[in-house]
């Protein structure tokens, strides 16, 4: 998507400059949600304001949200047919290859600290046992997430070392 | 009522991925589980279709979830549900905050949950290979006993993950999600189909 955006908005159009497409990208990366939709609502947002913003996200969504929306129609009488049942039998292997690469993707990308290691750990064997032990979390009648309790965690971790190593460069 | 429970579920998701389409697949995960929503097969042939199609893999993930599970308004409640934290967040930061993401405890926080998101990949990813290997399908609403890896699904796993690793140390590049997806499909149609071993 990256190289599409790059032509259309600062080559053709001019809207942008590369630089600010990089800015663009970064903030994306670093904030909640598919990067393809912070692209898009930040782009728009700088090109012509809220509207802007309105437009460009629509735009990104709908292609998507049509092309699946006709492809559930057929999902399911196509997976009655058993030349499909076997290929989706192969696809589902193909798939969890995908998430292993994405691990070692994202690996090398990020700079594991001890304290990554750690909080990557914790999470591992956590998730593990909570798995393994069919552990429900439940505040009242509502049931909280596992993964979604973890993911607050790291955050926490990450700020809270922040905030000593800085009260350790001060001493 | 299920529109509802689409949106706020599919909100929350949206609003704490961080890093791209796969760090949503376990808390999607999770909760289509929990919700009896969708069996792990069901999820990850939705995967692969929504990795196979254009446009952003979040958007497919949450248009298909939010189709199977509830029709037209269920996709629209899912998509939305996805889009929204996103779009808010980026309107709050180009207007007020751009220099907000520099600051150093929100760096912290971003380092902080990385390592986590790594973990839930790879713990999904291992989840599935079990869920796959071991169990059949108990909870797949289409033909249970017909959706099971068994050891011939292990013996392709194998493979395939032989056969990328060799292309990479060969050619120096790995092989695009798309193509490794036509390939798996071809594998399991050879496999299952032609030569209908199981």
């Amino acid at each position: 998507m990256i190289p599409i955006l790059q032509r259309e908005v600062s080559e053709k159009r001019k809207w942008m400059k590369d630089e600010e497409m990089l800015d663009i990208l970064a903030i994306s990366e670093s904030t909640p949600g598919p990067i393809a939709v912070n692209t898009a609502t930040y782009v728009g947002y700088e090109v012509a304001g809220f509207w802007g913003s309105f437009f460009a996200t629509l735009g990104l969504v709908l292609p998507s949200f049509i092309i699946i929306y006709i492809i559930s129609f057929f999902y399911k009488d196509f997976m009655t047919w058993k030349i499909v049942q076997a290929a989706f039998k192969g696809l589902r292997i193909g798939v969890i290859i995908l998430l292993i690469k994405a691990v070692l993707k994202l690996k090398k990308a990020v700079k594991f600290s001890l304290l990554s290691w750690i909080i990557f750990a914790i999470v591992f064997i956590g998730l593990f046992l909570t798995t393994f032990f069919n552990v429900n979390i439940k505040i009242g009648s509502f049931s909280l997430s596992i993964s979604l309790l973890f993911i607050l965690f790291g955050i926490i971790v990450g700020i809270v070392s922040t905030a000593v190593s800085k009260k350790e460069d001060k001493e | 009522m299920i529109f509802f429970e689409l949106f706020y579920i599919f909100f929350y998701i949206g609003l704490f991925t961080f890093g791209g389409g796969y760090a949503m697949i376990s808390l999607i995960q999770e909760e289509v589980i929990k919700h009896s929503w969708l069996s792990e097969e069901a999820l990850l042939d939705f995967i692969a279709i929504s990795e196979s199609t254009p446009g952003p893999f979040a958007i497919n993930i949450a248009t298909f979830v939010g189709s199977q599970v509830g029709g037209i308004l269920g996709a629209v409640c899912a998509t939305l549900g996805v889009v929204l934290p996103s779009f808010i967040i980026i309107l709050l930061v180009a207007m007020i905050m751009k220099k907000a993401l520099k600051n150093r405890f929100v760096q912290g926080g971003l380092n902080g949950v990385r390592p986590v998101v790594i973990s839930l990949i790879l713990s999904t990813a291992i989840f599935f290979f079990i869920k796959m290997a071991f169990t059949s399908g108990k909870a797949f609403n289409i033909n249970t006993s017909e959706f099971s890896f068994d050891r011939t699904g292990i013996a392709i796993f194998l493979i395939l993950g032989f056969f990328i690793l060799l292309h990479k140390k060969k050619k120096k590049k790995s092989l695009s999600p798309i193509t490794i997806l036509a390939i798996s499909a071809l594998m399991g149609i050879l496999v299952y189909f032609v030569f209908n071993l199981h």
